[in-house]
């Protein structure tokens, strides 16, 4: 229960991150936030499962560990790619496509 | 049982701590290293789960790896070191509604829905358990996961080259 419920709050304050941040690092700093509070959920309810369960959720921590390695070396490469063509990562300026 | 109470009070007070400072301070440097400590109370709370591997797959790959890429991103972005005023937008009290509502609704449910469970990590596998999980039942998904890390390299080296 306690564990859920500090992944609940890790997850929400990532999400304010995502959400009031301008700067690009400091948003792919607040997606680490959240895909570090999903590690603990699926390990704490592996737990819970049983022994079995507990393997197979480390198992699958493992894989969202690589996933965001992988997600955070592209995110970083695009940051630069940003910053190299209009010389600033405020992300309230790209804007190209008026979503 | 008392101990693993008290270890998580503490690691659980110094993470919402940190991960509050993450999203708030105004320094960027500094929010890479209260990231750092996030990240370690996370690796903490894996081995007070009896998930000792995955804590040192997260002090390696985390503290190790991402966040020194973080840094080397703020230096190649050549962010100001120090105090910068406007590194919020403008919907940060939308976000702030946004984000306590959802630990509000998230907070509901587990009380409801796992109001009473004490977790038992008395009785948990070993690594070898681990190891052996991937490379049994899990091993296409461990070789995609491969492929994709390649996928990733080759994509930031083409994106991110000079021509």
């Amino acid at each position: 229960m306690q564990f859920l419920l500090l992944a609940a709050f890790l997850f929400c304050v990532g999400v304010y991150g995502v959400l009031a941040r301008k700067n690009a690092v400091l948003v792919l700093m607040s997606i680490e936030l959240i895909l570090n509070s999903v590690n603990i959920n699926l390990v704490a309810l592996g737990v819970y499962r049983g022994v079995e369960a507990a393997i197979i959720g480390q198992v699958f921590a493992l894989f969202v560990i690589a996933v965001a390695a992988a997600e955070v070396g592209i995110g970083l490469a695009i940051v630069l790619l940003i910053y190299r063509n209009r010389a600033s990562i405020d992300l309230s300026e790209v804007d190209l496509m008026k979503g | 049982m008392v101990a693993q109470n008290i270890t998580f009070g503490v690691l659980a007070l110094v993470m919402a701590v940190s991960a509050i400072r993450v999203v708030t301070t105004k320094n960027v440097v500094h929010a890479a290293l209260y990231l750092v400590l996030v990240l370690a109370g996370v690796a903490g709370i894996f081995v007070l789960l009896a998930a000792e591997f995955l804590a040192i797959v997260q002090i390696l790959v985390y503290i190790g790896a991402i966040v020194v890429l973080f840094l080397f991103g703020i230096m190649l972005t050549r962010a100001k070191i120090g105090k910068l005023s406007d590194l919020d937008n403008d919907q940060r009290w939308i976000g702030a509604i946004v984000a306590l509502f959802l630990f509000g609704v998230l907070g509901a449910i587990l009380n409801t829905g796992f109001k009473d469970i004490k977790l038992d990590v008395t009785n948990v596998g070993r690594t070898a358990d681990v190891g052996t999980s991937i490379f049994q039942q899990y091993v296409i998904p461990f070789e995609v996961v491969s492929i994709l890390l390649l996928a990733a390299l080759v994509g930031a080296v083409v994106i991110a080259r000079k021509d």
